[in-house]
């Protein structure tokens, strides 16, 4: 009887072990009560986030370096003012949407990329192509680990009530709010899918359900379509109070940039 | 626009040593089966292909089907041999190709 009993605790042991470094690893993506989306993934699936060689969403990041330095005609390139992105871009991602003096309304980054192609008179990139989520990315990137930490207070308090607002607001058929999934039923299954907190520390994201990278206007949009609701299009201020709030949800969560997720 | 790639090759290796090589491309991968909103099939249109060569001589080469997801992603490996280049094909099946190479140093 003995020996079945020491095997059992060293198997206990060791179970308890593999637990604790698991939990240990996802430390990082836990701020507070605040869970990345990269808790409620497969191991699998984390893998393919870390790895930055297999991690899909990098193809763009480094489509987005290319594109930081080509100056377009009778403009200047991205590193013609900002210079290098690891120097320049470090900690952006982390801090937007943000409040812009010029349009006097918070912008989120794929909008702040598209102003600065405003000001060397090139044509703004549509939502979703590839160019605009490669920059976005490789932006992004160069945030990487870094706690989110977006302003909520001054000029960019309107758009955060109007954010939580949104997000409290039951919408569509199914009558279902933001919160309604993600605050009250975290961790709870959706049929096969856990339900996460919808935190979004890691846009532009690599969804293995588009197969392709998507913007956070796209999640947010897929999202209203999933409860059945009318959509606003990308880029809508509404869509960008929404992004602000639910960024200030995950604050304190490392930027994920390019994150992986189903 | 051209399809971007990304290949890992080591930089050195000694000889006989068995490298990994990986292999990474942006393609959607359009299996056929899916429909547009107006009811049209989006036509078939993906990387049917995939060749490494070694110095010019091939060492992996690989099929790939419709059923294989978007930015295809291969990892394999190759003996060290000599130094030289390792070149990476992809053929598509719009008649397009896309190569890339990086150089490796056998001690």
């Amino acid at each position: 009887m003995k020996r079945p009993l020491a095997v059992s605790v060293v198997g206990l042991l060791l179970a308890a072990a593999g637990i604790a470094a698991a939990q240990q690893d996802l430390a990082a993506y836990v701020s507070g009560d605040r869970r990345s989306g990269f808790t409620f993934l497969a191991p699998e699936t984390r893998a393919l986030q870390t790895d930055e060689f297999r991690n899909p969403g990098m193809l763009w990041v480094e489509e987005g370096e290319r594109l930081w330095s080509v100056a377009p005609p009778g403009g200047q390139s991205c590193a013609g003012c900002h210079k290098d992105a690891a120097v320049s871009m470090k900690g952006v991602a982390a801090s937007y949407p943000a409040y812009d003096e010029e349009q006097k309304h918070v912008i989120n980054l794929e909008q702040q990329i598209n102003q600065c192609r405003g000001r060397q008179k090139q044509p703004a990139l549509a939502w979703e192509s590839r160019e605009l989520l490669a920059l976005t990315a490789y932006v992004g990137r160069q945030s990487l680990g870094m706690p989110v930490a977006v302003k909520i207070d001054g000029p960019a308090a309107q758009s955060f009530a109007r954010g939580k607002e949104e997000y409290e607001m039951r919408r569509g058929q199914l009558d279902l709010s933001c919160a309604a999934c993600h605050e009250s039923q975290v961790g709870a299954k959706l049929r096969a899918e856990v339900i996460s907190q919808g935190q979004m520390n890691g846009f532009p994201i690599y969804r293995q359900l588009w197969q392709t990278m998507g913007s956070s206007h796209r999640m947010i949009a897929w999202c209203n379509e999933a409860v059945r609701a009318e959509t606003y299009p990308a880029g809508s201020q509404e869509y960008v109070d929404l992004e602000l709030y639910a960024k200030w949800r995950g604050r304190g969560l490392p930027v994920e940039t390019p994150a992986v997720r189903r | 626009m051209a399809a971007a790639t990304r290949i890992r090759v080591p930089a050195t290796a000694r000889r006989g040593e068995i490298m990994e090589l990986r292999a990474i491309i942006m393609h959607p991968m359009e299996n056929g089966f899916r429909m547009e909103t107006n009811g049209e099939y989006v036509p078939v249109h993906i990387i049917h292909t995939f060749v490494c060569r070694y110095n010019g001589a091939e060492v992996f080469r690989a099929r790939l089907e419709p059923g294989i997801a978007a930015n295809p992603y291969l990892a394999f490996t190759t003996r060290a041999t000599e130094s030289g280049t390792i070149e990476f094909i992809w053929l598509d099946d719009d008649g397009t190709f896309e190569v890339a190479a990086a150089t490796v140093e056998v001690t």
